[in-house]
């Protein structure tokens, strides 16, 4: 196609990325703003510590969210997975289990719980919505019938090598951050490059075209929703990692700021196309405002109302990354 | 004639209650253009969508080169070498042409990546093959931005990659201008001159006509009327058939053996 339409490779990247790159402007100018109104603190990097110690945690949830919005799907179990394999985790850990198979257990755990809620949802043919609401409430009845509202702690586990692998620090950044960065690199080449990806999208914006070419629609749905669940259980496990502690409560909290994240990130609702990258950085920007906020000066009463509104601000400014063609 | 590349025997399919197709046999042999038509509901839909493996069969059997194939759904199909041009094209609207043409059929290394590359070099030939090349668009174009007509090229192209033995057409020309039909009748022809097989369908009998070698009318879920062009004097007798059969079930045309 030389000879025809050319497109010039920074237009392509434009094209590309258009999406993942309002969302970065949006954070850029809150964090200007917020600078501007507090140098000193802002200029700190101090101040970033306590951000990049659980931005991971949000990061492992949305970039696989991602994934599921695109799909056409919603999955509002994901918290309760993350508490499910958080609590898997500290379980076979504290009965003995070395920490690095205890982890990979409990990520196990997240995908099959995730698995199984695709399985339900696409042979059930339930909304994803409601079905995976219920099913928030339902894992989260477990833990609580299970734990019996008794936390766990596991404080030794910051004297092991598997900790020291995943949670110490490394030059500026705790290595979460790292391994939060590496999985953004890998979930942004599975969502562009690999043939699971791809399905993810064309499912997302013509399942039935898909099916008919030959997709397997069902299980392409089922292992997004596995997908999910891996990521919470990543989400579970590095929650451990941040407070050596599980508390029956754990992921609760993380429903809304993760999918306001996806939306910020420029991932639109209706299914089809998203950004990974974007996804991340909405999760940086989700992650800002709360203590940003408080920085400026302002009261902790104001931070939810600039999370909405920095919400809604994000979503008016992705209608300029081009509307939904049919 | 040879032995036929696709044979559909006794093919039932029902949805609920309701028979769509009612024991429907048909075969496509080497190099021909077979024109399927019939009324409204007259189940043309579902034997396509049947042939294309959206709708498994069920009842009867399928054959493809003599061999029969289980299970039959739209990958067995498309592996057997049966393509389908969808009358909404089975298109992905957010996406590039590109990812479009390969949809399914997504051109892979190890471990499941796609080689983007490649991709972009192949869909650049068939679009070209096809005549459906543009200064306003690239292979990375979005779909859902491109006319009816070029979403139709964009469908044909994907056809043509896999190099069928056999390509369905359903209603390829509805809404589409008269330039835009004649690059269809062109690219059925083009199939044809390399000893693929067509099954044309179409609303309009004078198009049909004029593509196809031979018609098979469906009227209520089974095979009504079989004859070759050569029984015809020209598309006004086929249409004549047609009538009868809509009216009474049956017809006297008289068709060589």
């Amino acid at each position: 196609m030389a000879q025809e339409a050319e497109v010039s490779g920074f237009r392509r990247f434009w094209r590309r990325n258009q999406r993942a790159a309002n969302s970065l402007f949006t954070f850029l100018a809150i964090w200007g703003i917020f600078t501007a109104l507090n140098p000193a603190l802002f200029t700190n990097w101090v101040t970033y510590n306590a951000i990049f110690l659980t931005l991971p945690i949000t990061i492992f949830l949305v970039t696989t969210l991602v994934f599921v919005i695109v799909s056409g799907e919603l999955d509002l179990a994901f918290p309760s997975v993350m508490g499910f394999s958080g609590w898997m985790f500290v379980l076979a850990y504290t009965a003995g289990v070395p920490p690095f198979p205890a982890m990979i257990f409990a990520v196990a755990c997240g995908a099959a719980m995730g698995f199984g809620i695709g399985a339900l949802v696409v042979y059930g043919q339930l909304s994803s919505l409601v079905a995976t609401l219920g099913l928030n409430f339902l894992i989260r009845g477990i833990i609580n019938i299970g734990a019996q509202g008794r936390a766990i702690s596991a404080s030794d586990l910051r004297d092991t090598t598997t900790y020291a692998v995943f949670a110490e620090r490394f030059f500026l950044f705790p290595n979460q951050m790292y391994w939060a960065i590496a999985w953004i690199i890998f979930c942004t080449i599975l969502f562009r490059s690999h043939r699971f990806g791809i399905r993810v999208q064309l499912v997302g914006d013509n399942p039935e075209s898909a099916a008919q070419m030959g997709v397997n629609v069902k299980r392409t749905r089922m292992m997004v929703f596995a997908f999910s669940g891996l990521g919470a259980g990543l989400a579970g496990v590095f929650a451990i990692f941040v407070n050596f502690v599980w508390w029956p409560t754990n992921g609760d909290g993380t429903l809304l700021p993760a999918l306001a994240a996806v939306f910020v990130g420029g991932t639109p609702t209706w299914g089809g196309i998203g950004t990974v990258v974007g996804g991340a950085i909405g999760a940086l920007t989700v992650g800002f405002i709360e203590s940003g906020v408080v920085g400026v000066g302002f009261s902790g009463y104001y931070v939810q109302f600039f999370f909405g509104l920095i919400i809604i601000l994000s979503i008016i400014a992705h209608r300029f990354s081009g509307k939904r063609v049919r | 004639m040879s032995e036929p590349i696709v044979e559909l025997t006794n093919i039932v399919k029902r949805f609920g209650n309701v028979a769509a197709l009612r024991g429907v046999s048909l075969k496509v042999f080497r190099g021909e253009v077979l024109g399927l038509i019939g009324d409204n509901g007259a189940g043309k839909s579902t034997l396509i969508k049947t042939l294309a493996g959206v709708h498994p069969p069920d009842e009867g059997e399928i054959r493809i080169r003599g061999q029969h194939v289980s299970p039959w759904n739209a990958a067995a199909a498309r592996d057997s070498g049966v393509e389908t041009v969808f009358q909404d094209r089975a298109l992905a609207p957010q996406h590039s042409i590109v990812t479009n043409i390969f949809m399914g059929r997504e051109i892979t290394g190890r471990l499941g990546f796609i080689d983007h590359a490649r991709q972009i070099q192949e869909a650049g030939r068939l679009m070209r093959e096809i005549g459906f090349t543009s200064k306003v668009f690239n292979p990375e174009s979005t779909v859902g931005l491109l006319s009816g007509g070029e979403r139709q090229g964009v469908a044909i192209a994907r056809a043509l990659y896999n190099e069928a033995d056999v390509i369905v057409l359903d209603e390829p020309t509805t809404a589409l201008s008269l330039t835009e039909t004649q690059k269809v009748f062109n690219f059925v022809r083009t199939v044809q001159a390399s000893g693929r097989s067509v099954v044309f369908i179409g609303h309009n009998i004078y198009h049909v006509y004029d593509i196809a070698d031979r018609f098979v009318v469906i009227d209520r879920g089974a095979v009504a009327f079989e004859a070759r062009k050569s029984d015809f004097g020209d598309a006004d007798e086929l249409i004549h058939v047609m009538h009868e059969l809509a009216e009474t079930g049956t017809t006297d045309h008289r068709v060589a053996g």
